[in-house]
């Protein structure tokens, strides 16, 4: 063992400790900058596809022909042979819970009292563990489950936009889990 | 290719605030490691720097503003940055730089200041997720931790209780580390257990803290290492492993990029039998499940086994596979990539025997580090070992 | 035996102003997959490990790193960003296989600075916050917003969003430098003129440039002053594209058939991020370059390299580059730009690719377009371009301001 200079290692904290209170009353100098920085990302056609199909009330999927699977939510190539997709699929609005959280925070960091309940939904004519994030509705804290079956609730047509949220969330498909 | 020995480690205080620039920040722990090592910036070959998202310190290109910090100044200076994953994928580097040939001294520093980005980091977290998929529906970062959590609860049928047991642990752990933000020796599991639900099934008590801190790191060749210290700590194994962009396609429940990276690690180690020949382990985590999580996938016990560890103590600093001996992210603070500090300074501490009130009993030799990154996809591990 | 590192694929997107139908993500695939394809592998099964260079703000995302993977083949494989050009990531893949770990490693950039909607502001964030930023702005002007794209509007002086005031474009730096950089050498601004017009007619002769245009000095001295003495030809426009190379061991190139390119040399270098005290002198190429020349063995530059692709995002960045590197003295990289040595046909042929004024600024793939171009005059796949004879080249970025930061590559045929 080396020559032990220090009863441990750190053998001191540098650093000033200073609260958020000191910011918020200027007792530390401070400097402050809001950038302005905005981008607009082309979308492709992968997603284009499947924005427009939400528009529609449709959910698109597309098949990798070499590993014969759906990808939902699509895209241009298939991650696991590198190989382009090719065959556009719609898929049913149905599907199961993957996974769920209760959450008493809303998208603000800021408590609420009524959670909202969110998660992840397998589409059916996906193969497992195949789906996207969304919201849960019409069903209490303590009915949701995972593996619970789950049907789409959209926004009337002309409220549609072309994005995720044309969905507005994912309700109780009834029948047993 | 040539072997690779740690001669020198530093670190700063870790506080949700802290007065010094992020400069600054990678100063103070450049010089403490500097220290340590006994050498001066001239004995440094190259550097690389580990700094996580820009936009916490509010600074594009923010490798190129901390290099001055970071004794990057007329040398050769690299930023990596695998998110989360940059706390021991920065040391990877490191390693890289040295095993190939290239430095024969290198310093790493990994650095942030999350406090910076007002009023709270949370906002900067806003833009990790995909524009068109998931941001519309504008989710919370916890909410993604609490449906791995859940899934990972439900698979293997885990109870909130067992799990809040490695809250506890780390935070008692962290009593005695000088650099701790939250350590508390009198915290139980009935106090986690009660603090505010953030986003079922995860607590206020079960995540740890932002954090402003930096670390660093000193590797140098085995043919130059007796210039500088008769320690001989080398490295043994480095592994890293990323999974597909879409978390919403895989079943969170197993992170197999982590065993994935701690295959990769333990191949070139030459272990076969990971919680044996491993004296200890710092697995990351930033939320106390993670611990668990990682801890199944470096292959350190069965699936679903982990909590059931920390419950019967085998994970504590004197049980049989001593986990986060630190005190961890939750107990220390988790300042992104700065948590190189608690993980592979720690691992380097340790088996010098330096580790003071956290030592791990009973002369370690061989430790392991791991980092974890990015929308629940990314594994970097380094194992650290005694001897050539 | 010596392990060697030499490149074996190479694949590129077009570069063009605009790409609508293309998300990043697919432009990633195109440029990936044309380099898997040009080496002959699979990157799911003979890749060991990719690297991306690129940086957040770049992007439009906190962590970049995660919206990687999948379109370059790295799902559930050790993969990783580097911040840094990318010759940076060049040199990671040099040294990771230099490590023995890996023998065939991917390494990716792109730029898609159409998708910036904002690009002087996010280039103005990379200042100090303390001392740098606060002195762009806010200066009282009318109404004027910035704009990256060319040839409709070069970027204008004045940025920002309120109403009454503006802050300054980051290029600012650009017209300091090169004020200095014209006094120190008494180069001239016509000389720094005739690197445009050279460049831009070189890439007439390349298919993917996307800024070639037939110009006089004339054309060039005529152009509005933006940042005196920067004028608006002087400038490199925005473009979009994404290059990938494949490097491997020597061994693994001779069993796949390809005549290796070797990487035979890296060097980067920083200088101080101060703006205030930087040298101007671009001494982070001379000692990137120096860092190189060793590594490649490289003892008398002038002679034993043939031909350079080297950073001309401004216009007189070609001449303080060529004499930093050490293949002018100060003041005299002018004369060799008026005298034609620098020309495709003449001894030192530079920048034959169209150089960033040509082909475009694409911002952290400016090295990896470099070493593109040298890589191809190497394999003799030039067309009109060509240099005949070509043995060793050197490809040299700069990351552009506010960076003092720059690195180099030197790549020499079998």
């Amino acid at each position: 063992m080396s020559d032990k200079k220090y009863e441990g290692m750190p053998p001191y904290a540098p650093g000033t400790h200073v609260r958020e209170s000191d910011i918020q009353n200027k007792k530390i100098a401070y400097a402050w900058w809001e950038p302005e920085v905005q981008y607009s990302w082309s979308l492709g056609h992968a997603m284009s596809k499947f924005l427009t199909g939400l528009k529609a009330g449709k959910i698109f999927g597309i098949h990798c022909k070499r590993c014969d699977r759906i990808l939902v939510p699509p895209r241009m190539f298939c991650e696991h042979c590198f190989g382009p997709t090719e065959e556009w699929v719609e898929l049913p609005d149905t599907g199961i819970i993957e996974t769920f959280s209760i959450s008493y925070l809303d998208p603000d960091a800021r408590r609420i009292e009524d959670p909202i309940l969110v998660g992840v939904v397998d589409l059916d004519g996906a193969p497992p563990h195949h789906g996207f994030m969304h919201y849960f509705g019409e069903m209490s804290k303590d009915e949701i489950k995972i593996g619970m079956k789950v049907k789409a609730v959209w926004k009337p047509e002309n409220e549609r936009t072309g994005s995720i949220t044309d969905i507005k969330y994912f309700k109780p498909a009834g029948g047993a889990d | 290719m040539k072997e690779v020995a740690v001669i020198g480690a530093g670190m700063t205080l870790f506080r949700r605030h802290l007065k010094e620039t992020g400069k600054e920040l990678s100063y103070l722990a450049t010089k403490m490691a500097l220290e340590e090592a006994g050498i001066e910036k001239k004995d440094i070959d190259m550097v690389v720097m580990g700094t996580a998202p820009d936009a916490f310190d509010g600074t594009h290109m923010k490798g190129e503003y901390l290099l001055d910090g970071a004794a990057g100044v007329g040398l050769p200076y690299c930023r990596v940055f695998n998110g989360g994953g940059t706390g021991v994928f920065a040391p990877i580097a490191g390693w890289w730089h040295v095993a190939s040939g290239v430095a024969d001294v290198c310093l790493v520093v990994a650095e942030e200041k999350m406090g910076n980005c007002y009023p709270h980091p949370q906002t900067a977290f806003q833009h990790i997720w995909d524009p068109i998929l998931d941001r519309p529906l504008t989710p919370n970062l916890v909410w993604l931790f609490a449906m791995e959590m859940n899934r990972y609860m439900t698979v293997h049928g885990i109870k909130e209780e067992d799990i809040a047991e490695v809250a506890v642990k780390n935070k008692r752990n962290a009593v005695g580390h000088p650099c701790a933000q939250l350590a508390d020796p009198n915290i139980t599991v009935e106090d986690v257990m009660n603090s505010e639900m953030m986003a079922w099934p995860v607590k206020r008590l079960d995540i740890s803290p932002p954090s402003d801190g930096a670390a660093a790191l000193i590797f140098c060749s085995k043919d130059v290492v007796h210039k500088y210290t008769d320690e001989r700590i080398f490295v043994k194994g480095v592994g890293w492993n990323i999974d597909s962009t879409m978390w919403t396609n895989r079943d969170l429940y197993f992170p197999d990029y982590v065993a994935n990276a701690a295959k990769m690690a333990y191949k070139k180690a030459g272990i076969t039998n990971p919680p044996k020949e491993l004296s200890f382990a710092e697995p990351y985590d930033p939320f106390d499940y993670k611990e668990c999580h990682h801890m199944e996938g470096l292959l350190l016990c069965e699936k679903g086994e982990a909590p059931t560890l920390a419950r019967e103590g085998v994970t504590q600093r004197d049980g049989d596979l001593p986990i986060c001996p630190s005190g961890g992210l939750l107990g220390v603070g988790n300042p992104i990539a700065a948590t190189m500090g608690q993980k592979m300074c720690e691992v380097y501490w340790q088996l010098a025997g330096k580790a003071g009130k956290r030592q791990v009993p009973n002369d370690p030799q061989m430790g392991l580090g791991q980092a974890w990154g990015d929308i629940m996809q990314m594994a970097t591990v380094m194992i650290l070992g005694r001897g050539s | 035996m010596t392990r060697k590192v030499c490149v074996i694929g190479i694949g590129h997107t077009d570069f063009n102003s605009i790409t609508p139908d293309m998300q990043w993500k697919d432009f990633m695939y195109e440029a990936c997959n044309k380099a898997y394809v040009d080496a002959g592998v699979d990157p799911r099964k003979d890749v060991n490990s990719f690297i991306t260079c690129a940086e957040d703000y770049w992007e439009g995302f906190s962590i970049f790193d995660e919206f990687v993977p999948d379109q370059i083949g790295a799902v559930l494989r050790p993969c990783c960003t580097v911040c840094g050009d990318g010759i940076y990531g060049l040199g990671t893949a040099y040294m990771q296989i230099m490590t023995e770990m890996f023998d065939m490693v991917a390494v990716e950039a792109h730029s898609k600075a159409s998708d910036l909607l904002t690009y002087g502001d996010i280039m103005l964030h990379a200042f100090d916050p303390i001392f740098e930023k606060p002195v762009s702005g806010p200066v009282e002007r009318p109404n004027y917003r910035g704009s990256p794209s060319y040839p409709a509007e070069a970027p204008k002086p004045f940025i920002g969003s309120s109403e009454e005031t503006e802050r300054v474009h980051p290029y600012f730096m650009a017209g300091l430098e090169m004020q200095d950089y014209l006094k120190k050498t008494k180069t001239t601004e016509e000389q720094c003129a005739a690197v445009v017009v050279k460049n831009k007619k070189n890439a007439f002769w390349n298919p993917y440039a996307d800024y070639e245009l037939k110009i006089t000095i004339e054309d060039v001295m005529k152009s509005e002053y933006l940042f005196k003495p920067v004028k608006k030809l002087d400038i490199s426009p925005n473009v979009d594209g994404a290059i990938c190379f494949v490097l491997a061991t020597e061994e693994k190139a001779k069993e796949l058939g390809i005549e290796p390119i070797y990487l035979s040399g890296f060097g980067w270098n920083s200088e101080t991020p101060w703006l205030g005290t930087r040298g101007f002198d671009a001494d982070y190429a001379k000692k990137s370059a120096q860092m190189a020349y060793k590594m490649a063995g490289i003892t008398d530059p002038k002679k034993e390299i043939n031909i350079l692709e080297i950073d001309d995002r401004f216009s007189f960045k070609e001449l303080q580059h060529l004499e930093a590197l050490g293949f002018a003295d100060p003041g005299q990289a002018g004369n060799m730009v008026e005298e034609g040595t620098l020309d495709v046909k003449g001894s030192l042929p530079t920048n034959m690719s169209g150089g960033s004024l040509g082909v475009g600024n694409c911002l952290e793939a400016t090295g990896l377009q470099k070493s593109l171009e040298i890589v191809t005059q190497l394999r003799g796949h030039a067309a009109k371009r060509q240099v005949p004879d070509a043995e060793v080249g050197l490809a040299q970025a700069w990351r552009g301001i506010p960076s003092g930061s720059g690195a180099v590559a030197i790549f020499r045929r079998g």
